[in-house]
């Protein structure tokens, strides 16, 4: 069976209400926009989503909170959005903090069958709240949970037929954790090659993660903070 | 940049040493990236995956796949190296980042820091924060010591939640640099023109003067 898919609204057609979501990117870098937009239109709620942040109240994950699909965000950094920041103090959107690194661990061992595992990250701080806590030489640290999503939705740049992925530059960040912690997981890419094509040696993410792939076109990309050299 | 940020941000890029790993944080820290001496081969990490930031890149060069921790676009240092979120706190958290210098709301005696949120105000999350303080093998902290109402931010306990307990190693304010030790905070140098009984005067919190206290060079 394989794994290309020609249609994004094929491809989210079996992610249900209720269902918790795995999303790469960094900001607006390496998001998964086609994915995104399909599951907008599909209209699918009450998602819980696991991602760094929540977009822009127009790009990104924003445009699923603006069309109330999400219950609850698991994010370190949600300080781009206002839709976020009403619906959060209206108390329609439940919200987890976690530090990035923290989040970025948890994503990583779900994906590696990993439940749980001890950070110093947090330590005596709110969101060591309700955690148990270990000693290790001397030194406290916090018992983070693993986590896996019902779906991941990921970015990368190229991919082969059998879904091993190759990210580009800083567009990489969560999504190949994303990859691996999602019981499905929906890749979307600028191009498809053949298998064979992309060399072992630089693919950055095993097909084995990968149950979906589609090539998206006209990335928007959008920038969201553009900066330049003064000339 | 204002004289007061300036100060500040001289001073800091004196904590900078040749061939250091270093994570500027986002606002007054990105600054110090520019008074870094260019003979020095120091690699800039940023929490979104890439060690060796470089400058910014010059107009219509820009790549949305190549952006800082503060969504910046920026470009690379020759020898820089990508990764994915993961790998990026495991050099934090695993005490692989020498340096970090980042900006704080507050900073307690006892070397706690808060610089994540404001209750009763939109929280918007401690982002890296939380790991970097925890896994820099140094943290220094740089702002400015009294808030636009005239109060310490050096305080005696942090008044805000905190974002680590005990982890700054050093505070650089526009009017003092203080060091975290065993024993307390204690003041080891006052800006230009910057008297012991100023700094006294305007710090909530309780140091020493160091023996050997140095007024910095201007």
């Amino acid at each position: 069976m394989s794994k290309v898919y020609k249609s994004f609204v094929e491809a989210v057609s079996d992610i249900e209400d209720g269902n918790t979501l795995i999303v790469g990117g960094f900001g607006l870098s390496g998001i998964p926009e086609k994915s995104i937009e399909a599951l907008r239109e599909q209209g699918t709620k009450e998602l819980t989503v696991v991602s760094n942040n929540c977009g822009v109240d127009d790009g990104g994950l924003g445009i699923l909170l603006a069309n109330k699909q999400i219950k609850k965000m698991i994010s370190s950094y949600v300080g781009e959005n206002k839709i976020f920041e009403q619906q959060y103090l209206s108390g329609e959107l439940e919200v987890e903090l976690t530090p990035q690194g923290t989040l970025a661990e948890r994503i990583r061992a779900g994906g590696a069958g990993i439940p749980g595992f001890y950070t110093a990250t947090g330590v005596g701080t709110p969101i060591a709240e309700g955690k148990e806590t270990k000693d290790f030489n001397g030194k406290t640290y916090l018992l983070e949970e693993g986590i896996v999503g019902d779906f991941a939705l990921v970015k990368a740049w190229k991919a082969d037929t059998l879904g091993n992925l190759v990210y580009r530059k800083t567009a990489r960040n969560f999504n190949p954790l994303a990859a691996m912690a999602g019981k499905i997981t929906i890749a979307e890419v600028e191009e498809i090659v053949e298998a064979g094509e992309l060399d072992p040696n630089e693919i950055h993410t095993p097909g084995i993660y990968v149950q979906r792939v589609l090539q998206g076109t006209n990335y928007e990309k959008r920038i969201e903070r553009l900066t330049v050299a003064k000339a | 940049m204002s004289n007061m940020r300036t100060l500040i941000v001289k001073r800091a890029v004196k904590e900078i040493e040749d061939g250091m790993n270093v994570n500027l944080g986002i606002g007054m820290p990105t600054l110090v990236a520019n008074e870094i001496p260019s003979d020095f081969n120091v690699l800039l990490q940023s929490e979104n995956g890439l060690l060796g930031i470089g400058p910014f890149p010059v107009e219509g060069e820009e790549d949305p796949d190549l952006i800082n921790a503060g969504k910046e676009t920026i470009t690379t240092v020759p020898g820089a190296s990508f990764f994915d979120s993961a790998e990026s706190f495991a050099m934090i958290r695993g005490g692989h980042i020498d340096l970090a210098i980042l900006g704080a709301m507050e900073v307690a005696e006892n070397g706690d820091l808060a610089n994540w949120m404001i209750p009763g105000k939109m929280v918007k999350g401690m982002g890296g924060a939380m790991d970097l303080v925890t896994g820099a093998k140094s943290v220094v902290i740089i702002m400015e010591h009294v808030n636009k109402y005239g109060e310490s931010k050096v305080k005696k306990t942090c008044s805000l939640p905190i974002t680590g307990q005990g982890v700054v190693s050093r505070l650089i304010t526009d009017l003092a640099v203080f060091d975290f030790t065993e024993t307390g905070m204690e003041l080891i140098e006052t800006m230009p023109g910057v008297s012991i009984e100023e700094v006294k005067s305007k710090t909530e919190a309780s140091f020493t003067v160091a023996p050997h206290l140095i007024e910095a060079s201007k």
